[in-house]
């Protein structure tokens, strides 16, 4: 034995009181740091939260950033479930924009919307897997490694859409970088009109169908990962790729099926974004969503449970950041996104820091009990 | 009055719930060799590793020479004399003997000082203790044995008066075993104390003068090694009786279905692993390959079940053959009746973070008997998998508990359970009982006989000469990736085949371990 066995804390613990445990550090460093500029953090607080769920707008806002956050964070945990890291979620869902916009800006002149929309989801999954097989391919095959290639291909992803979307892509006559407007017969629709089918009026936000369509996702990454023999494969080769080889797997087939399906999840960010509320392809509408999927898939523990209350989170922050930085003048954008930093810090990299003392305190507990008992 | 070196008081040590030592109480002589023995579990490596300074006791005492010690880290262990030898060297590769040794115990900043002073020690240690290494060699070059020595020579130059061996001779040929022994003798009559942590009970008998028993965490007996046996030896770590000889009927051996035909293997690396490989395995025998680990059993092993693809040659297993054009893969080898028993359970065998029931699928999980349209059929996988436990006795009985928090017999008998309930026409096993305990092994190798009589050819590779003696029919002796000779298991000894092991042809072999007077 070589070190001593870890303490198996109960799921409630592992899954509950350590994250919030993180969060709240997160947030006291956070305080700190906003005491230092000279302004009231409970207040700071208290802005944020009021801005993200304190009022139907904020909602709406905030579970619109959540739909980006939970297929960027599926996608990166598709990958690392077959032991990947996937940097390039980020190019992914940029490059799979490409593909729904061609797929759009093809068709809206005489197909009807209940055909566009569907190619256009699959031509966002088609173009984000593309994305994703090249460095999948160098990996499995030339033995390139994967966190390079992907990280590399975010460049020339943003490159390559800047040549489409400056040059030939761009609207005659237009200024800015950015395709003409789709067809209407192309745009998902709002939840507040999806609301109003019902008679039910909710306040404009930009939240969308997409939203359904990433739970939707969600189940379907769950089944494909733990009840399917391809995730099984798949969970094999991320535990260990010799066993893989001798239970008949083929390590490199799998790298190939993991990246591309972790590719077309992070191509649906273009669902949302585009189809959803921009309703043209636009210069850099994936801003920074597929990086920070990698903090969502961390703090989620890969799991879509924890992916979806993780892109909660972040879409709290972003959308409550925002309304920081504008309420309250001397907190800028830059710091906000120093203390979104911060959570991500603190529930990502740091995620196993207080484990140490929560078991400390556990053992301390049951061991009370256990002596009160007996 | 008897001079003790180390004595343990009560010491008691518990990893969140699991108790790993209770109330241990220990007593070595000072100048002797004393053995400890236990299953995996018992809780000897905590306990040494207490007394080294890798963990720290909950409650109890630690006297050094009968004065009270306080060894929180290793360095307090060094101080108090304590040197250890562990079961995987802590070595540098490409350091030569010389730095190896002086690794940590460098004097001032420059290197050249200290390692004169060391040269001068060390050549003083090895004429006292006849401990011969070469000290300029590079250690990465030097045999397994010797590398051992240099773990020893470590801890002499940091000045050990007691010395802890952990499992020494797992890694060793009968012969460096040998070598071992007398190295440890020489250590022991210059006053040296030595407590040697083993499971191999032939050695237990061959050079210890205590003994003491280990069983679930709490010591269960201490012996003059003159006074007891084998036998109750296994029945006090086991803690019921238990038959050490396998007694197994006359092979009755059909045609051949495993033929291997001037196989030759060269790794990525380009270095040759097997070289002109030739022999047959019949239906209802088993065939035991020995050798020194590292001389190209593994590499055979993985040929054979499709890992890795032959070089030249051809390997013919029941339907199947394979050449380097059509190696074949491994679930190829499954679907025409080879089952493999890998030789590295804990990353081959089974996924240590999947539950039992996954592992318990782990190469079959395309079988239409687990599948249900797309979906894994959780019901059918798990019905089977509660077979398995049923049948191989697999404790606890619970598919859904994580493979890796299973003890190592029961990840093995899960594992022989998977690879045997589809009644292979051949089984190749590797390592069958590495890390298993007596218990365990008694019923592992029930089974495998169990197999060959209903019919199927088994291949066995072991690095466990006894086992390899015991179970097989005939034994296939390998070393530097060649078949040195085949010898039918009635006529071997191990000294023949330590021998064999190292080289020398089957004959010669004969000639000198007959002439040698020393027990097998």
């Amino acid at each position: 034995m070589s070190n001593a066995p870890r303490i198996t804390l109960p799921a409630w613990i592992d899954v509950g009181v350590i994250p919030l445990l993180n969060i709240l550090m997160a947030l006291v460093a956070a305080g700190l740091v906003i005491l230092v500029i000279g302004e009231d953090p409970l207040q700071a607080v208290q802005v944020m939260i009021q801005g993200a769920v304190g009022y139907d707008e904020g909602i709406g806002y905030t579970l619109y950033y959540t739909t980006n956050f939970i297929f960027t964070g599926l996608a990166v945990s598709m990958a690392f479930h077959a032991g990947l890291f996937n940097i390039g979620g980020e190019g992914q869902a940029y490059f799979g924009g490409l593909g729904i916009g061609l797929v759009v800006l093809a068709l809206d002149g005489f197909a009807p919307g209940f055909l566009i929309v569907p190619l256009a989801i699959a031509g966002g999954a088609l173009f984000g897997a593309g994305w994703a097989f090249i460095p999948a391919y160098l990996q499995a095959y030339r033995g390139s490694h994967i966190v390079i290639t992907t990280i590399m291909f975010n460049f020339i992803a943003a490159a390559l859409m800047v040549y489409l979307l400056a040059g030939v892509m761009r609207e005659g006559g237009n200024m800015s970088p950015e395709t003409r407007e789709f067809a209407d017969a192309a745009f998902l629709p709002f939840m507040h009109e999806v609301f109003a089918w019902f008679g039910v009026t909710i306040t404009r936000t930009p939240l969308n169908l997409s939203l359904a369509w990433a739970l939707v996702c969600c189940v379907l990454v769950y089944l494909f990962i733990w009840r399917t023999r391809w995730g099984y494969e798949l969970r094999t080769v991320g535990q260990s790729e010799r066993a893989a080889v001798y239970a008949g797997i083929s390590p490199p087939r799998i790298v190939l099926m993991a990246m591309c399906l972790s590719g077309a999840l992070a191509g649906f960010v273009g669902v949302n974004e585009l189809l959803g509320v921009q309703h043209r392809l636009l210069l850099n509408f994936s801003s920074g969503y597929g990086f920070t999927g990698i903090a969502v898939a961390l703090m989620g523990r890969n799991h879509p449970i924890g992916i979806v209350l993780a892109s909660l989170l972040f879409g709290l922050l972003y959308q409550g950041g925002a309304e920081l930085a504008f309420e309250m003048p001397t907190i800028t954008k830059e710091m906000v996104v120093a203390l979104q930093g911060l959570v991500i810090l603190f529930s990502g990299a740091l995620a196993y820091m207080s484990r140490p003392w929560v078991e400390r305190i556990y053992l301390l507990a049951r061991g009370g009990s256990v002596r009160k008992g007996a | 009055m008897v001079e003790t070196a180390i004595e343990l008081r009560s010491i008691s040590k518990a990893f969140g719930p699991v108790q790993a030592n209770r109330n241990v109480s220990l007593t070595v002589t000072k100048g002797s060799i004393h053995g400890i023995v236990g299953e995996n579990g018992a809780g000897k490596s905590t306990l040494m590793s207490i007394l080294y300074g890798f963990y720290e006791a909950d409650s109890g005492d630690i006297l050094v020479r009968g004065a009270p010690v306080s060894i929180r880290n290793s360095n307090d262990a060094i101080a108090a004399g304590i040197g250890m030898v562990h079961q995987h060297f802590m070595l540098v590769d490409p350091f030569t003997v010389l730095e190896n040794v002086m690794l940590g115990a460098e004097s001032g900043p420059l290197l050249s000082e200290s390692l004169r002073a060391a040269r001068s020690e060390l050549e003083r240690l090895e004429r006292e203790y006849g401990l011969h290494v070469p000290l300029d060699e590079v250690v990465g070059d030097l045999p397994v044995g010797q590398q051992q020595r240099v773990e020893i020579l470590k801890a002499l130059y940091r000045g050990a008066e007691i010395l802890i061996l952990d499992e020494p001779t797992g890694v060793l040929t009968p012969q460096e075993t040998d070598q071992l022994f007398e190295i440890l003798k020489a250590l022991k009559g210059q006053g040296v104390t030595i407590i040697l942590i083993t499971h191999k009970l032939r050695e237990i008998m061959a050079i210890t003068d205590q003994v003491s028993i280990m069983r679930g965490g709490e010591m269960v007996a201490h012996r003059p090694t003159a006074e007891t046996n084998r036998e109750e030896l296994a029945e006090l770590m086991v803690g019921r009786k238990v038959r050490l000889d396998l007694d197994k009927a006359p092979a009755a051996p059909r045609e051949a279905v495993l033929a291997v035909d001037h196989l030759t293997y060269t790794d990525a690396k380009g270095v040759p692993r097997l070289k002109d490989i030739n022999f047959a395995v019949h239906a209802g025998e088993i065939v035991g390959i020995a050798g020194v680990s590292g001389n190209g059993q593994s590499e055979l092993l993985e040929v054979l079940a499709g890992i890795l693809p032959p070089g030249e040659g051809t390997v013919r297993l029941g339907p199947v053959t394979a050449t380097a054009d059509d190696p074949g893969d491994p679930e190829q080898r499954r679907a025409n009746g080879i089952a493999h028993v890998p030789e590295d359970r804990q990353r081959l065998g089974l996924i240590g973070k999947f539950s039992a029931e996954e592992s318990a699928i782990l190469g079959y999980h395309n079988d239409n008997a687990y599948l249900s349209g797309p979906l894994i059929d959780r019901a059918a996988v798990r019905a089977d998998c509660e077979k398995m436990m049923r049948d191989f006795d697999v404790r606890p009985p619970d598919p859904t508990l994580q493979s890796s928090k299973f003890s190592g017999g029961n990840q093995q008998k899960l594992i022989l359970a998977r690879e045997m309930e589809k009644n292979p026409d051949i089984l190749l096993v590797g390592q069958p009982t590495r890390g298993v305990d007596i218990g365990a092994i008694e019923f592992i190798h029930r089974q495998i006989v169990a197999m060959r009589d209903a019919g199927s050819a088994v291949l066995l590779v072991s690095v466990e000469l006894d086992e390899v003696m015991s179970l097989s029919d005939r034994i296939i002796v390998m070393c530097g990736g060649r078949i040195i000779g085949e010898v039918p298991a009635a006529e071997a000894d191990a000294r023949m085949l330590g021998l064999m092991m190292t080289g020398i042809p089957r004959e010669e072999a004969k000639k000198s371990a007959g002439n040698a007077q020393v027990p097998a």
